[in-house]
């Protein structure tokens, strides 16, 4: 069998991999929200800072 | 003087209130920093100055929440000792909103999690159940100031599910047109040779495969619209998107089934993708705007029955005819009834766009909608919700129609001769040659239908508008939809409502006629004002200079007529003519406060509306172009004044009825004209929702709007005109866009007649038109844009 045809498979197994990622993550309602996150992101800092202090 | 903020809140403090060196304007405020710095929470303060609010005054409020179906309607899920219900704060504004909200697990150890969804300012709050509730919860929030708003709304809607398959769709698309596009790749390259001889095949089926979900999922929309619109006798613009598909899937496999080629398929994946590129970019979706509202929206959920002396909470649509209801200040009354015991002080602006509470004696009739402002009440229901004078409002035909059907967009109107055009073009060229050269007749039919798919048209409009969606969003003007944007270059009449429209809601002047007050008589003035909670009595206090408050000896207030009130010896009586001793002038429509001190009197205090900043101006700039016309719910006070202000042809209608207005409208309307109201209370809902395009005012796009096609924030209200420009040159920059992709397509067509249609020439040719098309209307709505922000 001619190596195409093993490098043709793999690609679409990966780009197919990578769909039902985003079809996954669209369901999880990760695309609802497009805003929040990026602030959220942020705070880890402000969460750190008060371990100690507890 | 130099004024000090609240740590807190951030609002002016009257009276200060000092911890640890900050300020507090109230005791609330200053509970709420206490609470957060006990539990290591005062990191709120340093994302963002004064990002609270105050809370308020809430005992008993939440009382409903106590009872198990409204608690079982409001969770989203509830089992084993967990619950978790999603509640919208209408406060959400601010990246320390979101910290606090994500962190309330640190005030009370029994919430789990909890959410922001910002956009849609809402919080999902996890918590156990077993030693929490939901009222607790609720209860919790508002104590830290960050009351939900539960509405009628969340009762009968229940939970509603998110619609992502657009989402889906473009991802399948854009998935099978990037592998295909690689897949085909290779007969491109080397168009012949032993290597592509050998595995063509193989490419092609795949290609083939990959564009099965496409065609049978994805585009399954213009399959669906185009059925609908042939059947109802339209050539819609779906309808040659549709028809170029199917052919561009037909040829395509024919092509590959019988060998004769490598097919179309990453122009039909791609052309696919690009236009449900379009659609995702039109649908420019405000999440935390709602242009749907009804009467649901303001409704609370619950009321107060009062049941042999006891108080229960019970579910608004359980209210039966001759049930005893408790209405707390501030509470809205759900259904028409009447008034059995207290002092009702209702506020109508929400049904007749009047401005001034109501007083009303026991006995008197209550309607719906109103609102109380004095204390406790208890009336007696004679209705139930449904049936009520304000919701009657919405049992109009009007609410029920759809304003898009029965509007021709300007693609759709192209869309027709369109089509025509291509299928006669088509038919034409393969009788021509039928005749020449008959193998190649259907070669050439298909490819002029592939190659006349009005991509580029079907791009042109979704774009220019989706990207004037985002502009106008930028700039506080909210739109609906981009066939509102359409419909607002139509039009040209524009009416107004008064009251709350063209006035400011919350400020009025006053005018003091009489005898001069002497400075002692002032700051009596003042602090008698200061005792009183009637609206009047609260604005004429916010506009008297800032004088001594000084501390009265005796101070009565007279529900509905006046208050009296003694200092050092000097009486003063302030209220309606009568009340203080002075013979009534019936002439005057206008609202008036008396006075009268150590019993003479001395004059009177007129309201004014007081007109929002450059509608003198906005009302010349549109009587070019446009008829004017105001339609108030209020009296003919305001009149001369009105007359004044405006240009002289412009219609004043007074004494106008929710429905009257609605009327008038609909009157204009079959008359020809195409109407734009502008308007801001549930009294405009009706003329709202008849009007071509409805805009509600609003001082505060959080609060709430009546159901509308656009809410424009108030402050704004002076640019009305130029977003009215903005989109009539929005229709040229689309009609431009059309003659661009005119002209691709008779490049294309020369391909296709002539027979030399290579799939090679339509996979440059469709992507470049569609892509120049973007490129275009984004940039010119850009250039658009930046004019509006001068």
């Amino acid at each position: 069998m001619s190596v195409i045809y093993v490098l043709l498979t793999i690609s679409i197994v990966v780009a197919i991999l990578f769909f039902v990622a985003f079809i996954m993550a669209v369901k999880n309602g990760q695309f609802d929200d497009s805003y929040t996150p990026s602030v959220r992101m942020l705070f880890e800092d402000e969460l750190v800072k008060e371990e100690p202090k507890k | 003087m130099s004024e000090t903020t609240c740590f807190h809140c951030g609002d002016v403090c009257e009276e200060i209130i000092q911890i640890e060196e900050k300020s507090f304007c109230c005791f609330g405020c200053k509970t709420v920093y206490e609470l957060f710095a006990e539990n290591d929470l005062s990191c709120y303060y340093d994302l963002q100055n004064s990002p609270g609010a105050i809370p308020k005054e809430i005992q008993g409020k939440y009382d409903f929440l106590t009872q198990q179906n409204i608690i079982d309607k409001l969770l989203e899920f509830n089992d084993d000792g967990k619950q978790i219900v999603t509640l919208y704060i209408p406060h959400i504004h601010c990246s320390s909103c979101i910290w606090i909200l994500e962190n309330l697990h640190k005030l009370n150890a029994e919430i789990t999690a909890s959410q922001v969804n910002f956009g849609k300012k809402t919080v999902r709050v996890t918590y156990n159940s077993t030693n929490f509730s939901l009222k607790e919860a609720v209860l919790l929030l508002s104590k830290i100031g960050y009351e939900p708003y539960i509405s009628l709304e969340d009762y009968s809607t229940g939970k509603t599910n998110i619609n992502r398959t657009l989402i889906y769709k473009l991802g399948i698309a854009g998935f099978a047109f990037g592998n295909v596009m690689f897949l085909s790749f290779p007969e491109y390259f080397q168009v012949s040779g032993f290597w592509i001889e050998q595995y063509k095949v193989v490419f092609r089926w795949l290609m083939f495969a990959f564009s099965l979900p496409v065609v049978f999922y994805a585009a399954q929309d213009y399959f669906i619209s185009a059925y609908k619109g042939l059947r109802a006798k339209l050539l819609n613009i779906d309808v040659p998107i549709a028809l170029g598909i199917l052919v561009l899937f037909l040829r395509s496999s024919v092509e590959i089934i019988f060998d004769l080629g490598s097919g179309f398929f990453d122009s039909l994946t791609g052309l696919v993708f690009f236009l449900l590129l379009g659609k995702f970019f039109q649908q420019k979706t405000y999440t935390f705007l709602s242009f749907e509202r009804d009467y649901k929206s303001y409704f609370p959920i619950a009321v107060t029955k009062i049941l042999k002396g006891k108080e229960t909470p019970i579910q608004v649509y359980d209210i039966k005819k001759g049930d005893r209801l408790l209405i707390r200040n501030e509470e809205l009354i759900p259904v028409d009834g009447i008034l059995m015991n207290g002092n009702a002080a209702i506020d109508y602006s929400f049904v007749t766009g009047e401005s001034e509470t109501v007083q009303k004696q026991s006995g008197d009739n209550l309607f719906a909608g109103g609102k109380q402002t004095s204390g406790i009440i208890e009336i007696e229901a004679i209705k139930s919700v449904e049936q009520s004078y304000l919701t009657q409002l919405w049992s109009n035909d009007v609410f029920e129609k759809n304003k898009e059907e029965g509007f021709t967009t300007l693609t759709n109107a192209i869309s027709k001769h369109f089509t025509i055009t291509v299928l006669s073009i088509a038919i034409i060229a393969t009788t021509f040659w039928l005749f020449f050269d008959a193998s190649k007749a259907m070669n050439v039919f298909t490819a002029v239908l592939i190659i006349a798919c009005p991509c580029a048209i079907a791009l042109a409009a979704p774009f220019t508008f989706g990207n004037l969606l985002r502009i106008f969003g930028k700039l506080k003007f909210y739109v609906k939809n981009a066939s509102v944007l359409e419909q607002l270059a139509s039009i040209n009449t524009i009416i107004f409502d008064k009251t709350g429209t063209i006035t400011s809601n919350k400020k009025s002047t006053a005018n003091y006629e009489g005898e001069q007050l002497t400075t002692e008589e002032l700051v009596l003035l003042k602090s008698t004002l200061r005792g009183s909670n009637h609206p009047l009595s609260r604005t004429l206090y916010n506009i008297l200079d800032a004088q001594n408050i000084v501390t009265l000896d005796h101070f009565e207030e007279h529900v509905g007529k006046g208050m009296t009130a003694r200092y050092d010896n000097n009486n003063i009586k302030v209220g309606a003519a009568t009340f203080v001793g002075h013979q009534e002038d019936k002439k005057v429509l206008n609202t008036t406060v008396h006075i009268s001190a150590n019993n003479s009197y001395k004059g009177k205090y007129t309201f004014y509306n007081k007109y929002r900043k450059g509608v003198s101006k906005l009302f010349n700039n549109l009587k070019k172009n446009f008829d004017l016309a105001i339609l108030s719910g209020d009296n003919e006070g305001e009149r001369e004044n009105l007359k004044k202000l405006l240009p002289a042809k412009t219609k004043l209608i007074f004494n106008q009825k929710p429905n009257d207005k609605l009327e008038y409208i609909h009157y204009h309307q079959k008359e020809g004209a195409k109407v734009l109201m502008v308007g801001d209370g549930l009294n405009d809902a009706g003329a709202l929702a008849q009007s071509n395009v409805g805009i509600a005012l609003s001082e505060n796009v959080n609060v709430f709007s009546p159901a509308c096609d656009a809410i424009l924030d108030a402050s704004k209200f002076n640019q009305l005109d130029a977003f009215i420009n903005a989109s009539q040159a929005a229709i040229k920059i689309i009609k431009w866009s059309f003659v661009l992709s005119f002209i691709y397509n008779s490049i294309g067509l020369y391909f296709a007649i002539t027979g030399q249609l290579a799939p090679v020439i339509a996979a440059i040719l469709m992507p470049l038109s569609s892509i120049s098309i973007v490129v275009f209307t984004t940039l010119c709505t850009t250039v658009l844009g930046k004019k509006l922000n001068r």
